[in-house]
């Protein structure tokens, strides 16, 4: 059993599809939806964790693939410059799942890429602009 | 036992004497008593790092051959006031650049100067007889400048107010990003760390206490603007709002960038984190009783900054453990708290000054004039010549 975290991107023709179903029936997937959007240009775009057999999630995978979803690994997404960063913590009562907190002993930012959903609200609450995302 | 400033100064210079920060001081006194730890100790070490919107430097460039009596200055683009003398002029941290907007300021135009990049001058004016120039247009640097020494109005703040959003839509301040439905709450201050709330009643800083400054040795130059002693306080004397400032004067030149730092915040603009340590002298156990203050001990109130008045709503106090915490009640509601001050950078500072005492670089001065306790704080009205 493994976990990923992947970002799916759904094109305009694949947005009404039951693609998300298919995980669940065809490859015996649990799935987590950590955040779900459509674009006004009719994109979709899904934050989503799988939980399952490490050869099911490949297939998953593959079978996203070809009907054109695009799969990106999101664990590298979110980043913060530490040469920037000055630990003040403006960014960590905005950070939902906390993923950025303050160590309770150093107070330096601690950032836990395993909470963090890409949600983006910490890229413009920092004041000096140390949080980027990589997409 | 009372101790005086002159007697410190000459432990520093001997090598004997004992410093702690104002993190440390509390475990000490906890653990020896207030009279032991105030024979002892004779210095405690404070420090902020915390956004500070009022502050500038005034720079005086030299003169051009042939010279100019600057009229309008813009460094970087971002304007500078040249209302005085002819080469003289102050940027403002806040300060906006006439091409870049919110995301340059004068806060990074003295960034760039501390870090020793160029930086474009121009200026222009009228001419006159003993200044004919009417525009120049140069490059210059830290170095090349006559002067340049920060003079801010209004810094280190003796605690200040946490912040909340009830509306329904995402709002930004000074106090940062503050998400709707009361997503989360803001607070600045280095609380049990920070040098006013060490030193409530200002026995010992005053105009012409040494401190550290973005790294260089300063000085207190004033009270600063909005000074107001008189807020209600606690029992050990720290006031639950802001209350006291301080105006603050330091050479540029000594600066360093790990220790004032530019930033912006989304839609409110450009301010400048400043860097401030304080050192306290333990004159006597009064002061350990201040000196000893926790974050528990210390509360601020929580407003609405949603309400767009002078005076918002406020929804009770608060003490910085909590608030530290990552956690506050407001109401029946958790919301998460956090700071936009580095608690970390101010720790660095504390213990940098402390290190610095140790090896004699740094020697404490008694102030020359105190600080008011008293002061009136006005609000503006808008009012005709006839209703003033």
């Amino acid at each position: 059993m493994i976990k990923r975290k992947l970002v799916l991107s759904f094109p305009e023709k694949t947005v009404t599809k039951p693609i998300i179903y298919k995980l669940v029936k065809e490859f015996d997937l649990e799935f987590n939806i950590l955040r779900a959007e459509i674009t006004p240009d009719m994109e979709g775009k899904m934050l989503i964790e799988l939980k399952g057999d490490k050869q099911r999630i490949d297939n998953a995978v593959i079978y996203l693939s070809e009907n054109n979803v695009t799969v990106q690994e999101a664990a590298k997404d979110i980043i913060v410059d530490r040469d920037i960063c000055i630990d003040c913590g403006a960014c960590t009562s905005i950070c939902i799942t906390r993923a950025l907190t303050l160590d309770k002993k150093t107070f330096k930012l601690d950032f836990d890429k395993d909470r963090c959903i890409l949600c983006e609200l910490c890229i413009d609450s920092c004041p000096v602009s140390a949080i980027k995302v990589n997409m | 036992m009372a101790k005086t400033i002159e007697e410190i100064n000459e432990k520093i210079k001997s090598g004997d004497v004992v410093v702690l920060n104002a993190e440390e001081i509390i475990e000490y006194a906890d653990k020896k008593g207030v009279k032991k730890t105030a024979a002892e100790v004779d210095v405690v070490t404070t420090a902020t790092f915390g956004p500070m919107c009022s502050s500038g430097a005034f720079l005086n460039f030299g003169h051009s051959d042939p010279p100019i009596r600057m009229e309008k200055v813009w460094l970087n683009d971002v304007p500078a006031y040249a209302g005085i003398a002819a080469v003289d002029c102050y940027i403002g941290a806040t300060e906006l650049s006439e091409t870049e907007g919110i995301k340059y300021g004068g806060a990074n135009v003295i960034e760039d100067l501390i870090n020793g990049k160029p930086v474009k001058l121009k200026a222009i004016s009228h001419g006159t007889d003993c200044y004919p120039r009417r525009e120049i247009e140069t490059f210059i640097t830290i170095d090349t400048v006559n002067q340049a020494y920060l003079f801010n109005p209004r810094n280190v703040y003796q605690n200040y107010a946490a912040a909340t959003n009830s509306s329904n839509r995402t709002i930004y301040t000074y106090m940062g990003k503050l998400l709707p439905n009361f997503g989360n709450a803001t607070f600045s201050s280095a609380g049990q760390l920070s040098p006013l709330l060490n030193d409530p009643y200002y026995r010992t800083i005053g105009i012409g206490t040494r401190i550290f400054i973005g790294g260089a040795q300063g000085f207190v130059a004033w009270m600063g603007t909005q000074h107001n002693p008189s807020r209600e306080r606690l029992a050990n004397g720290t006031p639950a709002g802001p209350c006291g400032t301080l105006a603050l004067i330091g050479n540029l030149k000594d600066m360093n960038t790990r220790f004032i730092r530019a930033c912006s915040f989304r839609n409110y603009g450009v301010s400048m984190f400043m860097g401030i340590g304080v050192p306290i002298p333990v004159l006597d156990e009064e002061m350990v009783e201040f000196l000893k203050v926790t974050d528990e001990d210390i509360y601020t109130e929580v407003f609405d900054y949603s309400v767009q008045r002078r005076n918002r709503p406020s929804y009770g106090r608060v003490n910085y453990k909590q608030l530290r915490s990552g956690s506050i009640k407001i109401g029946k509601r958790d919301v998460q708290s956090g700071c936009i001050s580095s608690y970390a950078r101010a720790l660095e500072i504390a213990n940098l000054l402390k290190e610095q005492i140790l090896k004699g670089k740094f020697t404490l001065t008694a102030s020359v004039s105190p600080l008011p306790l008293e002061q009136e704080y006005r609000g503006l009205e808008i009012l005709s010549q006839e209703e003033l």
